[in-house]
């Protein structure tokens, strides 16, 4: 347990986190008024906001260990502990959740009509689960939070959704279920190769044979790659996403893609190493086959929001190649661009979430030419637009840059291969971006549409400034996250020195 | 003290026949029965912590026992209170409806003392035949009279499984010279090697796997549930499959060394119960006959946990069987309480119940995704721990083909929250549960959580409870 560090002045706060909205959304049950929810769950979720920033400034970034740690024994007999912990993998993702959550409620505030209470329970019930996904250090708690989140994120999708939500949230949850049940059973595998422990810090680094790393690592890849997700598990994001509400897409992009990613480098790296060395290249080769096909598909959507979900996929092939090339660079890269996917792309959905409350479609043809009438509105679109292609001076193009510099460290045919991608990320954002602004000569007549209001503005500016401040000094960020991946990165290739070692003895 | 609970139900069954003699109305004899389930769910807690031994050591008294009692009256009483209207038994017979349902309770409560052959197959059959004439007792509805089909079915199916047991018995009876319980393990753990022990102990289990609905036993589930009114498919659905997991524990617990050869045969039973249930409950419209091939499919994970011959795994098993009986209940209670007429509910019928009834929407949902072993409710927990146990013994394949009918499962269940909450009721009638059916949703509710986010004292709690048999 010498991977642990509690924090003495700030002993609970993870479970302050991670039950203060669940407390909030038990609340919010008994109440009958609409305008109190709404307030309410924006008291909640601003609250929890607050709280988290304790947790950056006292973060130790000279420490790879699990920081602010809490442990209790949960279940005995199974030996199931409460653990929790952030170390710099986790830490930004934390953040990004409990900042991005207060503007997912402002981002309902009139979009969501009926059954508001409700809304609030399920969007406080998955702020909860998801800071529990990230901070769960126990494999079985880690396993029920993440299964638990399926259950509002459903109902998330299919009361509040579009047309086909039906559909879309029944196909989500059966994915994301059926790629998860494999995972249980690697979990009780590694709980009985482990002396009968849960504890993931334990089950890292250890010496499981060829045979059980493969079989453990596709029970992870099956699990996190749908979650991700990647080509070709990706076809449940397209339809939950434009079926979704606008904060259901918002917390679907921002946060719920990245647990995949975060899977994997919690996970599949650190227990099945060996297995990872063996399967890489397949899993690089499947980012590449995602970054291409997202990017194509893209390119031919004429709705907006399937335009950005494809998008999504792109990205975060992005983030998976730059996870596999196993480089500081590309997995340094590869967080950084998991939390400007969870900004920008968020941030897009928004803007989107915003025409459709005025035009009451997601058609691009519909929104065509509203630049005239919405300047604000386009001033902030073009902004995250850019920034969704990786123009030099946002985030993405740090994150980009990190992950391309570390694959052509790996490979080059590999970095030429993606680079189409960068190119076809432009294509399709200025394409929809020319549209919107300008359009043709056909436009329809949006001379009655009105530009943001104050609260679509406060939703979207935080979010801008991020934009910006990773884009131009990411250096603190970085200094976050390095110390843990180096960390992880010494080991993974100290595993593999190893392991080269003891084959050369057994040679000679 | 110790035969309190059987007295009292035997004093129950005749106030209720001395009520069917005269003319009483309904809501009296309905607050008698509740008032007696009471009683004979406060005697069971009295007679808590007794134990001994009665009628020449044919009667096993033990901490095993009663709280399979305690949980078999608790369960009753339940039925009891959400099914208070028996919307779907005729008010001239509720009496006597009374009658069976008491008497068949009390079967169920012998059958887990019994460590004999003889006394197992009377408080079985006891147990049963009341049953068999609960099912056609349905009103009739119209001119199918479906009741009478599952009834005659009901009855040919468990004549067959206890005609099953009792050759069974008879080989073990003939191997050992003798019926109890005790001697006849203690002879037969010396002959394990013989075809005619392992047969004979198959057999006798079959009488049990047609109680708790275990493939190749199953073949009454839908069509009785269908066919029996919705207060007695609850009943069908719960109590007795808590007594068949007590027997099916105190036997299979006996068997040891050479004698777990049976292994195999049971894990048969189990995943193919488990492929089996599922996959028929996939396409069906009664949500009934649904939660009948679901529980076919739970049926295969209890036996997952007993297979293991482990006291854990006993002990999952009892905690499974006991999380699967509070789950199904909520989903009846519902059911009980959406149909108008006593009618069989569609899942279309369901529609919109979110508008129509809060509550009852609730609670299903929360039936369902626990029983589907979503968590944090109970479901997850009893699924995770049997899983954890098989795998343990290294029972990997079984493993993994039931955690893929987890997720063949989630199909179905999810299917019918997405009627009760994404459709519109269109013209259906408001659902207005009365108070205690209110009180009992919250209670299964409570249940339905606290047992799946803290297991630990429920299974601490069952491993006790099995060592006394041990």
């Amino acid at each position: 347990m010498d991977q642990l560090i509690s924090n003495p002045a700030y002993p609970h706060i993870l479970s302050i986190l991670i039950f203060l909205p669940l407390a909030g959304a038990f609340l919010l049950l008994f109440v009958r008024n609409e305008y109190f929810a709404r307030y309410w769950a924006l008291g909640v979720t601003c609250l929890t906001a607050t709280l988290s920033i304790p947790l950056l400034m006292a973060f130790d970034i000279g420490t790879s260990k699990f920081q602010f740690v809490e442990q209790a024994t949960w279940i005995k007999s199974l030996n199931i502990q409460y653990v929790v912990g952030v170390d710099g993998i986790s830490i930004l993702l934390v953040l990004l959740t409990t900042f991005i959550m207060p503007l997912c409620v402002i981002a309902s505030w009139s979009y969501i009509k009926t059954r508001v209470q409700a809304f609030m329970v399920c969007l406080l019930i998955m702020e909860s689960a998801m800071l529990g996904v990230f901070v769960a250090l126990d494999f079985v708690l880690f396993y029920i939070l993440w299964e638990a989140m399926l259950i509002p994120m459903y109902m998330l999708i299919a009361i509040w959704g579009g047309p086909r939500k039906i559909y879309a949230s029944i196909k989500f949850f059966l994915y994301t279920l059926a790629g998860s049940v494999l995972l249980l059973v690697a979990i009780i595998w590694l709980y009985i190769h482990n002396d009968y422990s849960f504890f993931i810090p334990d089950m890292m680094w250890q010496n499981y044979s060829s045979t059980a790393q493969i079989l453990l690592f596709l029970a992870f890849f099956l699990a996190f790659a749908i979650k991700v997700p990647m080509f070709p598990f990706h076809t449940w994001l397209p339809a939950a996403h434009v079926e979704a509400p606008t904060a259901g897409s918002v917390i679907l992009a921002s946060v719920l893609l990245k647990m995949g990613t975060y899977g994997f480098l919690r996970f599949a790296i650190p227990i099945t190493p060996e297995a990872t060395m063996t399967l890489a290249p397949y899993v690089l080769w499947l980012s590449i086959a995602g970054i291409m096909y997202g990017g194509f598909t893209a390119l031919a959507q004429h709705d907006m929001k399937k335009l950005i979900a494809y998008s999504s996929v792109g990205h975060m092939g992005f983030v998976t190649l730059g996870i596999f090339v196993l480089n500081t660079n590309g997995v340094e890269g590869a967080i950084l661009q998991m939390i400007n996917h969870g900004i920008t792309t968020g941030a897009l959905f928004l803007c989107i979430g915003m025409i459709y409350e005025r035009t009451h479609s997601r058609e691009l043809r519909d929104a065509t030419g509203v630049g005239k009438h919405m300047p604000i509105y386009v001033t902030f679109l073009t902004f995250f637009s850019l920034s969704s292609f990786g123009f030099p001076a946002t985030n993405s193009f740090v994150g980009e840059f990190l992950i391309i510099a570390g694959t052509f460290e790996h490979s080059t045919v590999l970095a030429l291969a993606c680079i189409p991608g960068a190119v076809l990320a432009a294509a399709y954002m200025l394409r929809m971006l020319q549209k919107i602004i300008w359009g043709g000569t056909d436009n329809p007549d949006q001379s009655w549409i009105t530009d943001l209001n104050a609260r679509e503005i406060v939703t979207l500016a935080p979010l801008l400034f991020f934009v910006f401040w990773i884009g131009l000094g990411a250096q603190p960020f970085i200094d976050l996250i390095h110390v843990s991946v180096e960390n992880l990165l010494t080991n993974y290739h100290g595993f593999h020195s190893q392991a080269v070692a003891v084959t050369e003895l057994i040679i000679h | 003290m110790q035969f309190l609970p059987e007295l009292i139900l035997l004093g129950a069954g005749l106030i209720i026949f001395v009520v069917s003699l005269g003319k009483t109305n309904a809501d009296t004899t309905r607050n008698i029965a509740i008032g007696l389930g009471a009683a004979i769910f406060g005697a069971t807690l009295l007679s808590y912590c007794q134990t001994g031994k009665l009628f020449f050591n044919a009667y096993q008294v033990d901490l095993f026992s009663q709280v399979f009692k305690t949980l078999i009256a608790g369960a009753m009483l339940l039925v009891l209170i959400f099914g208070h209207k028996l919307k779907g038994i005729a008010a001239k017979v509720h009496p006597e409806y009374y009658f069976f349902l008491f008497m068949s309770v009390l079967g169920l409560m012998m059958l887990v003392s019994s460590v004999e052959l003889i006394s197992i197959f009377v408080s079985l059959e006891l147990s049963s035949f009341a049953v068999y004439i609960m099912v056609p007792m349905r009103n009739d509805e119209g001119e199918f009279r479906f009741q009478m089909e599952a009834g005659i079915k009901y009855l040919l199916f468990g004549v067959t499984a206890t005609g099953f047991m009792l050759f069974g018995m008879s080989y073990m009876y003939g191997l050992t010279g003798s019926t109890e319980l005790s001697v006849v393990i203690e002879k037969l753990s010396t002959m394990w090697t013989q075809p005619a022990a392992v047969i004979a102990m198959m057999m006798v289990l079959g009488g049990f796997f047609f109680k708790l609905a275990i493939f190749p036993f199953h073949f009454w589930v839908p069509d009785v549930y269908e066919g029996a009114s919705n207060e007695t498919t609850a009943f069908i659905a719960s109590v007795p499959k808590l007594a068949a997991v007590a027997m099916l524990i105190r036997l299979v617990s006996l068997i040891g060394g050479e004698g777990q050869v049976i292994l195999n045969v049971l894990m048969v039973c189990a995943v193919v119960s488990m492929f089996y249930g599922n996959l028929s409950a996939l396409v069906q419209t009664d949500v009934k006959r649904m939660l009948g091939f679901s529980g076919i499919a739970h049926a295969g994970f209890v036996l997952l946990g007993i297979l293991t011959f482990q006291i854990t795994g006993y002990a999952n098993a009892m905690y499974y069987i006991i999380g699967y009986v509070i789950m199904n209940l909520a989903c009846f209670l519902v059911i009980c309480t959406v149909s108008e007429n006593g009618e069989n509910v569609q899942i279309a019928d369901l529609s919109g119940l979110h508008k129509r009834s809060p509550l009852m929407a609730f609670t299903l949902a929360v039936g369902l995704f626990a029983l589907a072993g979503i968590p944090p409710f109970v479901g997850f927990m009893g699924k995770f721990m049997l899983l954890t146990g098989a795998l343990r013994e290294g029972y990997m394949v079984a493993v993994v083909l039931a955690a893929i009918n987890t997720a063949i499962a989630i199909f179905y269940y999810l299917s019918v929250v997405r009627v009760t909450y994404c459709s519109d009721p269109e013209e259906r009638a408001s659902v207005t549960p009365s108070m205690m059916t209110n009180v009992a949703s919250v209670f299964l509710l409570l249940a339905i959580v606290i047992m799946g986010v803290s297991p630990q004292r429920f299974v601490d709690f069952a491993s006790t409870a099995v060592q006394t048999i041990m």
